[in-house]
């Protein structure tokens, strides 16, 4: 499958019925600034789940830090519950080195010892430059490594996959 | 041929050194703020530590003392994991008589990433970041009367915590400002980020006249000065500067100029009153405006050591 074709609605609707199947009792989700993040704003709506989803940056715990600076504009981690003793399943839009998902949950460690963590995807792109692997992906493809591929949302909140070459 | 770059800046723009707000563009001023509303809830969290600067040394070298300064920077490079060497330099190899840029190459070879700087001579950190090598970045912590840019940077994240807006603003900034890199700071900050009313308050001998050439106020008159003010900046009445002819007495002075109930109520009913401190009580402010729920002197602390941090990991990231 091209990137083009990547329906991002149509694998929302995979993604949710899969996390409704990794849902824990307590189970917090946490969405990765910023594709994840909304998703995660909408899985938390569409499965029911008390409380609010938290978002978690990578920013400050990035491996590149010494090549590429701090991220400009980049939004801040907001974790609206207690992280200590609780299942956490990340969410993120897609999956590619793992160098994002290894900060993040440096990130989350910040904050408390979770009792787990997991992760959901949209896509899974392989790629991988560290041991890290979802326990949920509506789709596996292969891009070019070269190849960006992000979520976009609209102003109605409808998902849609965007690729551009890496400058 | 002399480069007309901004000895701040890299050649794509970003901030390499910290030297002064005059010549910032607004968009790297506002990068700071934002980073450092980042950097604030780092305080919340269980760990109050990011990586960011992991493996690196910042060398605090203190030419002139400083206690709140200094500490809040060490306090803002612990957080940032970075190895913090505090140099008490007024006591050491200056007194020796070795010169500021043999001290620095000295330090260089014991590999340090950052110097953060006071002087009390303007423009030394300047010196500093055109003699270092590449990789080193320069914090300016206060340099004569020339600039004191992170206290001007965390004055303005305190005026955007409680004010959101600085295009409608009226600042004014009261106190003896000949002498104050604060105010200067300050002046640059608050122009850059677009505030329309800039007024520089207090007596004659303590508020230059070409002030006005910065596009500020000078009000001579404190009601006239404070009058429906948002923002009112006190700065500390510097006790050396009573010896000479400058003021009568400090007495005097906070009959006239310090900050009291009675004329904060001339200000806005919203207003904040900022102070860099140490605040002198019953010298430029009444203990009770100082202690009044108009007061944001303490989260101005708070602040600063975010600012710090988002002025240091900003600068550590960006290549000369």
């Amino acid at each position: 499958m091209s990137a083009l074709q990547l329906d991002a609605e149509a694998l929302y609707t995979e993604l949710l019925a899969g996390v409704r199947r990794l849902l824990l009792p307590d189970v917090a989700l946490v969405g990765v600034w910023s594709g994840g993040a909304w998703l995660a704003e909408r899985l938390q709506r569409d499965l029911g789940l008390p409380g609010r989803h938290g978002v978690i940056s990578s920013a400050l715990h990035r491996d590149d830090f010494g090549s590429r600076g701090l991220a400009a504009g980049h939004d801040a981690t907001s974790l609206p519950f207690a992280v200590d003793g609780r299942p956490i399943l990340l969410i993120d839009d897609v999956l590619f080195t793992g160098r994002t998902i290894r900060a993040v949950i440096n990130e989350l460690y910040d904050f408390g010892r979770p009792s787990s963590v997991r992760l959901a995807v949209l896509v899974d792109r392989g790629g991988r430059e560290l041991p890290i692997e979802a326990a949920y992906a509506a789709s596996r493809i292969v891009l070019p490594a070269a190849q960006r591929l992000s979520l976009t949302r609209d102003d109605a909140g409808g998902f849609t996959f965007s690729v551009r070459e890496a400058s | 041929m002399l480069s007309k770059r901004n000895p701040q800046l890299n050649r794509n723009g970003e901030l390499i050194h910290l030297l002064s707000i005059e010549g910032l563009p607004r968009d790297i001023v506002t990068l700071i703020l934002d980073t450092a509303g980042t950097f604030l809830s780092v305080n919340d969290r269980e760990v109050k530590k990011v990586p960011l600067l992991r493996g690196k040394s910042v060398f605090n070298l203190f030419f002139e003392n400083s206690t709140r300064t200094r500490t809040t920077f060490e306090i803002a490079a612990k957080r940032l994991s970075a190895d913090v060497i505090n140099l008490d330099i007024a006591k050491s190899s200056a007194s020796k008589g070795e010169s500021l840029l043999d001290t620095i190459a000295n330090l260089s070879a014991m590999h340090a990433d950052m110097f953060v700087v006071r002087h009390s001579e303007s423009g030394a950190p300047y010196l500093i970041a055109q003699h270092c090598a590449p990789h080193v970045h320069v914090v300016n912590a206060g340099d004569g009367r020339h600039a004191h840019p992170t206290q001007g940077l965390l004055d303005m994240y305190t005026i955007r915590h409680f004010k959101k807006d600085f295009t409608q603003l009226s600042v004014a900034i009261v106190g003896d400002i000949v002498h104050s890199r604060v105010a200067r700071s300050d002046i640059h900050a608050l122009t850059t980020l677009g505030v329309p009313d800039i007024r520089a308050v207090g007596p004659k001998t303590l508020v230059p006249g070409d002030l006005r050439e910065m596009g500020v106020r000078v009000c001579h008159d404190m009601a006239e000065g404070i009058r429906g003010a948002d923002v009112i900046i006190m700065l500390r009445l510097q006790n050396e500067r009573m010896s000479g002819a400058m003021l009568p007495s400090a007495g005097e002075f906070f009959k006239t100029f310090g900050l009291t109930p009675h004329k904060l109520a001339l200000a806005k009913p919203d207003a904040i009153v900022m102070h860099p401190g140490p605040i002198n009580r019953g010298v430029e402010i009444d203990s009770s405006v100082a202690d009044g729920s108009h007061s944001v002197i303490l989260p101005q602390v708070t602040f600063g050591i975010a600012v710090r941090m988002a002025v240091m990991s900003i600068i550590a990231g960006n290549e000369a």
